[in-house]
C-alpha cells in the first residue's frame, strides 16, 4: 500500500530535522522532489485515484511539495555556514607564492628625500653624468690648477670631459636656463676614483640650490634643519661649522648628532658624537657672475649630501660596497 | 696638517684641555681629524731600579741584571749597555711594549739567559740622541720623587699631543704651527708671541716689504736674477759660511718628529723646522756647488733632464720654473732641490733660498711630475708674500746657533712683483642680508681685529678692512663676511625660513615615469639592481654585439680604478649577468632583476656621449618554486614577455609587437628564442633567452631570459591624459573558432587578421589554445580563439552574429589556407 501524503510529509519533516549538512538536505530534496522522488511519484499516481478524491489529493500534494521546497531552502541556508570534514581546509598551509619585488635602498632613500624637498616647493632636475669640465668645475669657481680640485678625485675622459664628481653642474645648467627665484634639487649618480669601506667609485648625491632676493645663511640653516628632521627625527640636532667649498662662501659642513649613540660616542661617529652628512654654503658671487645673475640683487644657498651615507645610517649598513653587489639577500630586505 | 701641542705652546699658552681644543678648532673651521698622545706607547715603559749586575756567562759585552719594576716584581734582564750599574733608576720596557719602528719586546733568552724586558737608551725611546748607554733617570722630576714601577711619561711629567687637522685648501695660512697658534690665540682672545726671527743678525732688513736688491757683503759673493717674474715674484737669500753639518740637537729632532717629519741633518732640519713654523718653504744649497755663484730663476728647456734630491731623473717641460746656477738647473722651483747641490756632510757654505712662487705654476709642475712635496703643497695654496725675509732670517739665525755658522753680512732680496694688499670695503647692509645677523660696525671691527685684520669704520654702514698678508684667501667682501660668520659662530646665527611665494614643484616627465616603471616592475616581483656605470671593454664581445653596433662606440675613462671598469657602459645587461653570477655563487638561483639607468654612446673622447635611459630585465631560475601546490616550474620566454606586456599595459601603451630575430642577426639572444621589440612600430629593444655564448662569457650555467628597452623612446609614448569611454550597456556574444594552419605562421598574424578587418561589432579577439601533436599533421598546428561581439547601441541577434562569425572565419581560412578540425 502506498504511503498517504500525510505519512510522506511526516517522514520528510523528521528526516529534515535530522539532516546535519547541506549534502544531506540535497539528498533529501532528490528523494522527495526529484524525478523519482516520493512526492513526484505520488503526484503521478493521483490520476489513479477515484475522480472525486483527485482534487483534494492534488491540492494536498502540491501544498506538501511547496512546504518541503520552502523547508529545504530554509535548512540549506541555515546549514550553509557548516561543512563536512572532507571539505575542511588546512589554513596553515602556505598560499601560492606571489613574491613581491623590491626597490633598491638608494632608490628608496632618494625618493624619500626628493619628496621632502618637493613638499617644500623645490623642483627636481637631472643632468648629464658625463660632464664638461666647465660645468663640473670652472663655472663652480674651481679653475684648472686650483688646489680645490684635489678635494675630489676625478675620473677623466679627456682634458675637457669628466665623469661628474657631484651633481652641482645641474645648478649651473638650471641657472643658465632660468631666472631667479630658483628652488631646485638635483639627485643622481656621481663618480670619484676612490674605493674602500666608505667609498665607491660611483655613488648618489642630492644637491640643492635656492636663489632669491634676501636669502640668508639663517634660511640655509632653516631649510636644512627641516629636511634633516624629516629624514631622521626632530631629536636629531644639527651642528653647522665653517668649511670651504669653492662655489659657496661662507661654507658650512653640517654634522648631525650621531643617530646611533645620540652623541655619547660610538664606532660609527668615531667617538665624536657627531656625523658629517652635508656640505653647504651661500652661493659664491663668482658663480652668479658665471651665470649672469645680478649678485647685488640676489643671494642664495646650495647644499649637497650623499644618499648612500644617509641609507647606511638609516638602515644600519656598515659597508658602502654592499649597495652595488646586488646580492639578493641584501636587496630583499628593503 | 699635523701640529703638536707643545710646539703650539711656544707661541701661545693653551688654556683648554685637548678635547676642548680639538672641538674649538673644528668649530672655527679647522677640522680636527685625530688627536694622538705622542707618548701613549711609552705607557708600558716603567721606572725600574737596578738591584744587581752580573757578567753574562756566555757573552763578554752583555750583563745579567735584576731590576725592581715595582709591586714586588724583580725581572731578570740581559743588558748590553756599558753604563748599567747597581742602584741606577732606568726606563724598563716591559714585555708587550711596541716601539714606533714596529718591534715588540718579548720574554725570551739571550745567549741562554732569561730576559724579561729591556733597559732602554734615550735614542731607543725617541727621547734624545744619546745612544752610548742606557738612560739614567734622576730620583726627582720637577721636585717630585720618582716612584719605582710608575710609567715613564707619568714619572717624568711627559705630555704632548699630535693634532691632525684636515685643512681646507683656502686656509694656507694654517699650514704652519704659527698659523694654528694664531687661530688658537683668537679663540682664547689672547695675543700670539712671535719668535725673534732675526735673533743675532746684525742687518735683519725685517721690514723688507720695501727693500729690493742685494745688500751688504753677500752682494759681492752671490747674485740672484729672476728671468721669469710672472712665475716668481720674490726671491730672498742669505749665505752662511763655516758651518758644520751634523746631527741636529734633540729638541730640533723632536719638533720635527712631533709633526711626523724625519730628521736628516742640522741644515735640512732647520729649513724644515722653519717651514713648519712659518709656512714658508726654504731650500738650502751647498754654495760651493753653485757654478759662478749665481742663482737664475727661469723656465726649463723642453725635454731637459734633471735629477732631483730623491735620486730620480725627471723630464722637464718649458713651462716649469727652475732654479739654475751659472751652468744649469739646481732645483725645481718650489717642488724639490737637485741632487747636484744637495747639502752633504762636507758642506761648509749654505745659501738659503726663501722665495715666493706663483701657485698655479708650482701646481702644474708638481702635477705633471707627479711629485707633491711639503713645499709644493704650500706654494700651490699661497704663502705669505711678506713672510719671505722673516723666514730666511729665522733659518740663518738658527743655523748660526746650531750649525756653528757665520752669517755673511747682508741679504739678497730680488722682488720684481710687489704684493698688493688692497683694503676691502665691507657693506654692513649686505653682510646682514647674507648672514641673517646684525652686528654693528664696532662689533665687526672687534671680531676682525682679533685675527689681526685692520679695520677702519667709515660710517654706520661701511667699514674698510685690510687683511693680514698671510691671509691670501681674503680678497673680496664675501671673504670678510665669511670671517664675520665664522667668528660670530655659525651656531649663534638664528635659524629662519626663506620668505618666498608658494609654488608647486615641477618634476620632469622622465623622472615621474621612471619611478612608475620601478613600481610596476617591483609589483611584478622584480628586484631593483644598481650597477656601476663602468664596465669592461670586452663586454661588447661578451654580448656578441655586431661590428657596426653603435653600442661599440665606447667612451674610455683615462684613469679607471681597474681594467674591468675601463669604459662607460653601453648596455645594462653585463651588470645584470654579473649580478646573476654573484647570486648563483651564493646559492640563490631564482632571480628576477631589473635596472634603470643610463648608457653612454661615445661620440669621441672630446665630446660628451649620448646618454640614453634604459630599462633592462633578467629572469632566471624557477617561475614557480617547489611548493606543496606544484613542482618547480622554470621560467621561460613567455614569462618575461608577459612582464613586458604587463609593464606596457600598466603604462597605458598599446601596440607592442615582437618580431623574431633572424638567426644570422642574433647577438645577445639565442637563435630562435629572441625578438626585436616594436612599440607602435618603433624599434625599442630586444627580448629573448640569453645566447649560450653570452652565458659562457659570464661563466653562467643556468638559462636566463633578458630584455633591454630604450626608455627615451618608450616614455614619450606614455599618454599624458586618460580619456574614459562609456562602459557597454548591452550584452556581448562570444563565438569560438578553431583552425588548423601551417606551423610556421605566427599566431599573432591570424589574430591581427581578424582585428584588421575592422568589423565594428568585433569587440575583442582572444587566443585560448594552441596545439601541436597527435591527431594533427606534423607541420600544422591547431589554433583556437574566441571573438567577442558587441554593439554599443543594441542587444545583438544570435542569427546575425552566427552569420558574421562565419564570414570572418571564412576570410581567415582563405587568407591562411587553413583547415577545420576533423
Amino acid at each position: 500500500m502506498e504511503k498517504t501524503i500525510d505519512q510522506i510529509r511526516d517522514d520528510a519533516l523528521s528526516e529534515i530535522e535530522a539532516a546535519a549538512t547541506p549534502d544531506d538536505i540535497n539528498a533529501l530534496s532528490v528523494r522527495y522532489l526529484g524525478r523519482k522522488g516520493a512526492i513526484t511519484r505520488y503526484l503521478r499516481n493521483i490520476s489513479g485515484l477515484p475522480a472525486d478524491q483527485r482534487p483534494e489529493a492534488g491540492q494536498k500534494a502540491n501544498q506538501t511539495k511547496k512546504l518541503l521546497e520552502g523547508l529545504f531552502d530554509e535548512r540549506l541556508e541555515a546549514l550553509a555556514g557548516r561543512t563536512d570534514s572532507d571539505s575542511r581546509i588546512d589554513v596553515s598551509l602556505p598560499g601560492r607564492a606571489q613574491a613581491p619585488g623590491m626597490l633598491h635602498p638608494v632608490t628608496r632613500i632618494s625618493r624619500e628625500i626628493c619628496e621632502i624637498f618637493a613638499g617644500l616647493g623645490f623642483d627636481i632636475a637631472e643632468g648629464p653624468e658625463v660632464e664638461l669640465d666647465f660645468y663640473n668645475f670652472e663655472a663652480l669657481n674651481i679653475p684648472k690648477n686650483h688646489p680645490a680640485r684635489d678635494m675630489q678625485d676625478t675620473f677623466y675622459v679627456s682634458d675637457n670631459i669628466v665623469l661628474r664628481t657631484h651633481t652641482s653642474p645641474i645648478q649651473i645648467r638650471t641657472m643658465e636656463k632660468q631666472k631667479p627665484p630658483v628652488r631646485v634639487v638635483a639627485p643622481g649618480k656621481v663618480y670619484r676614483c676612490d674605493s674602500d669601506l666608505t667609498h665607491t667609485p660611483m655613488f648618489h648625491q642630492i644637491e640643492g640650490l635656492l636663489v632669491d632676493k634676501n636669502i640668508s645663511f639663517g634660511d640655509l640653516k632653516g631649510i636644512l634643519t627641516t629636511v634633516v628632521h624629516r629624514i631622521f627625527d626632530e631629536k636629531t640636532s644639527l651642528r653647522f661649522r665653517p668649511s670651504f667649498f669653492p662655489f659657496t662662501e661662507p661654507s658650512a659642513e653640517v654634522d648631525i648628532l650621531c643617530v646611533i649613540c645620540r652623541g655619547k660616542g660610538c664606532r660609527v661617529c668615531s667617538h665624536t658624537g657627531w656625523l658629517e652628512i652635508l656640505g653647504s654654503g651661500m652661493v659664491d658671487p663668482a658663480v652668479f657672475d658665471n651665470v649672469e645673475y645680478d649678485k647685488d640683487k640676489y643671494t642664495g644657498f646650495a647644499f649637497g649630501m650623499g644618499m648612500e651615507r644617509i641609507a647606511m645610517l638609516k638602515y644600519g649598513i656598515d659597508d658602502i660596497r654592499k649597495f652595488f653587489e646586488n646580492d639578493y639577500r641584501f636587496l630583499r630586505q628593503f | 696638517m699635523k701640529a703638536s701641542l707643545s710646539w703650539i705652546e711656544q707661541y701661545v699658552p693653551v688654556e683648554m684641555n685637548i678635547s676642548d681644543l680639538a672641538e674649538a678648532l673644528t668649530m672655527a673651521g679647522l677640522e680636527v681629524d685625530s688627536v694622538e698622545n705622542r707618548y701613549a706607547w711609552l705607557d708600558t715603559v716603567v721606572v725600574g731600579r737596578v738591584i744587581s749586575v752580573e757578567p753574562h756567562p756566555n757573552a763578554d759585552k752583555l750583563q745579567c741584571c735584576e731590576v725592581d719594576v715595582g709591586g714586588g716584581t724583580i725581572l731578570p734582564i740581559v743588558c748590553g749597555a756599558p753604563n748599567v750599574a747597581k742602584d741606577q733608576l732606568c726606563p724598563v720596557a716591559l714585555p708587550g711594549t711596541v716601539f714606533p719602528e714596529g718591534h715588540t719586546i718579548k720574554k725570551g733568552k739571550i745567549r741562554g739567559q732569561v730576559s724579561k724586558g729591556m733597559i732602554c737608551s734615550a735614542v731607543e725611546l725617541h727621547l734624545g740622541t744619546d745612544k752610548s748607554g742606557i738612560m739614567v733617570l734622576d730620583s726627582t722630576y720637577d721636585g717630585k720623587a720618582v716612584t719605582i714601577g710608575e710609567s715613564l711619561p707619568k714619572a717624568c711629567g711627559m705630555s704632548d699631543y699630535m693634532i691632525e687637522i684636515d685643512l681646507t685648501p683656502n686656509r694656507s695660512d694654517c699650514l704652519s704651527i704659527i698659523g694654528i697658534a694664531r687661530e688658537i690665540a683668537a679663540i682664547q682672545n689672547k695675543k700670539i708671541k712671535y719668535p725673534d726671527f732675526s735673533k743675532g743678525i746684525s742687518s735683519p732688513y725685517e721690514t723688507s716689504g720695501e727693500t729690493s736688491g742685494e745688500k751688504g757683503e753677500i752682494s759681492k759673493m752671490a747674485s740672484v736674477t729672476i728671468e721669469a717674474p710672472d712665475h716668481c715674484g720674490r726671491y730672498a737669500a742669505r749665505l752662511l759660511d763655516s758651518i758644520s753639518v751634523k746631527e741636529s740637537p734633540f729638541w730640533l729632532q723632536d719638533r720635527l718628529m712631533s709633526v711626523g717629519l724625519r730628521p736628516i741633518n742640522n741644515i735640512v732640519d732647520i729649513t724644515n723646522f722653519v717651514m713648519m713654523e712659518t709656512g714658508q718653504p726654504l731650500h738650502g744649497f751647498d754654495f760651493d756647488q753653485l757654478a759662478d755663484k749665481k742663482i737664475i730663476v727661469k723656465t726649463a728647456g723642453e725635454g731637459e733632464k734633471f735629477t732631483t734630491l730623491d735620486n730620480k731623473e725627471r723630464t722637464l717641460s718649458s713651462d716649469m720654473l727652475m732654479i739654475c746656477d751659472g751652468k744649469g738647473p739646481v732645483g725645481i722651483a718650489g717642488v724639490m732641490g737637485g741632487l747636484n747641490s744637495e747639502i752633504e756632510d762636507t758642506t761648509t757654505r749654505v745659501l738659503i733660498e726663501s722665495a715666493c712662487f706663483d701657485p698655479i705654476s708650482i701646481r702644474r709642475t708638481a702635477k705633471r711630475l707627479g711629485l707633491g712635496t711639503d713645499a709644493s703643497h704650500r706654494f700651490e695654496r699661497g704663502v705669505d708674500p711678506l713672510g719671505t725675509v722673516n723666514a730666511v732670517n729665522r733659518a740663518a739665525s738658527l743655523m748660526a746657533q746650531i750649525a756653528g755658522g757665520r752669517i755673511v753680512d747682508g741679504l739678497i732680496d730680488e722682488h720684481p712683483v710687489k704684493p698688493v694688499i688692497k683694503p676691502i670695503a665691507l657693506s654692513l647692509e649686505k653682510t646682514h642680508r647674507l648672514l641673517g645677523i646684525t652686528p654693528d660696525a664696532e662689533e665687526i671691527a672687534d671680531m676682525l681685529e682679533a685675527i689681526e685684520f685692520r679695520v677702519r669704520i667709515e660710517d654706520e654702514l661701511m667699514v674698510t678692512v685690510t687683511a693680514p698678508s698671510y691671509r691670501v684667501d681674503v680678497e673680496r667682501p664675501e671673504d670678510l663676511m665669511e670671517e664675520v660668520a665664522r667668528l660670530y659662530g655659525y651656531d649663534h646665527i638664528p635659524t629662519t625660513d626663506p620668505m618666498q611665494p608658494l609654488r608647486a614643484c615641477q618634476l620632469p616627465k622622465l623622472r615621474v615615469i621612471r619611478d612608475k616603471i620601478r613600481d610596476i616592475m617591483r609589483g611584478m616581483g622584480f628586484c631593483e639592481a644598481i650597477n656601476y656605470s663602468f664596465i669592461s671593454e670586452n663586454a661588447c664581445d661578451q654580448l656578441r654585439m655586431a661590428e657596426n653596433d653603435p653600442r661599440r662606440s665606447l667612451l674610455h675613462i683615462l684613469n679607471p680604478l681597474t681594467e674591468d671598469q675601463g669604459v662607460m657602459r653601453t648596455s645594462l645587461i653585463p651588470g645584470l649577468l654579473g649580478n646573476m653570477g654573484h647570486n648563483l655563487a651564493q646559492q640563490v638561483k631564482n632571480l628576477k632583476f631589473f635596472e634603470t639607468g643610463k648608457i653612454f654612446i661615445g661620440r669621441g673622447q672630446d665630446e660628451q656621449p649620448e646618454e640614453k635611459e634604459i630599462l633592462s630585465c633578467l629572469w632566471t631560475g624557477a617561475r614557480q618554486p617547489l611548493s606543496w601546490h606544484s613542482k618547480e616550474i622554470f621560467c621561460d620566454f613567455y614569462d618575461l614577455k608577459g612582464s613586458l606586456e604587463g609593464l606596457l599595459a600598466a603604462l597605458g601603451i598599446d601596440g607592442l609587437e615582437l618580431k623574431e630575430i633572424p638567426d644570422s642577426a642574433c647577438d645577445m639572444t639565442k637563435p630562435g628564442a629572441g625578438a626585436i621589440i616594436f612599440v607602435n612600430d618603433v624599434e625599442t629593444g630586444k627580448i629573448g633567452e640569453a645566447h649560450p655564448d653570452v652565458l659562457k662569457a659570464f661563466d653562467l650555467k643556468q638559462a636566463a631570459f633578458i630584455f633591454e628597452i630604450d626608455l627615451d623612446l618608450l616614455i614619450p609614448m606614455v599618454p599624458d591624459e586618460i580619456e574614459a569611454v562609456p562602459v557597454p550597456r548591452f550584452p556581448a556574444i562570444d563565438r569560438d573558432a578553431t583552425l588548423i594552419v601551417e606551423k610556421k605562421i605566427p599566431v599573432a598574424k591570424i589574430l591581427d587578421a581578424v582585428t584588421n578587418m575592422k568589423e565594428p561589432l568585433v569587440a575583442d579577439v582572444f587566443l585560448f589554445d594552441v596545439y601541436e601533436g597527435e591527431a594533427i599533421e606534423a607541420d600544422k598546428k591547431s589554433v583556437s580563439f574566441r571573438i567577442t561581439y558587441r554593439s554599443l547601441e543594441k542587444t545583438l541577434k544570435d542569427k546575425a552574429i552566427t552569420k558574421l562569425h562565419q564570414r570572418i572565419t571564412k576570410k581567415v581560412i582563405d587568407t591562411f589556407d587553413a583547415g577545420l578540425p576533423a
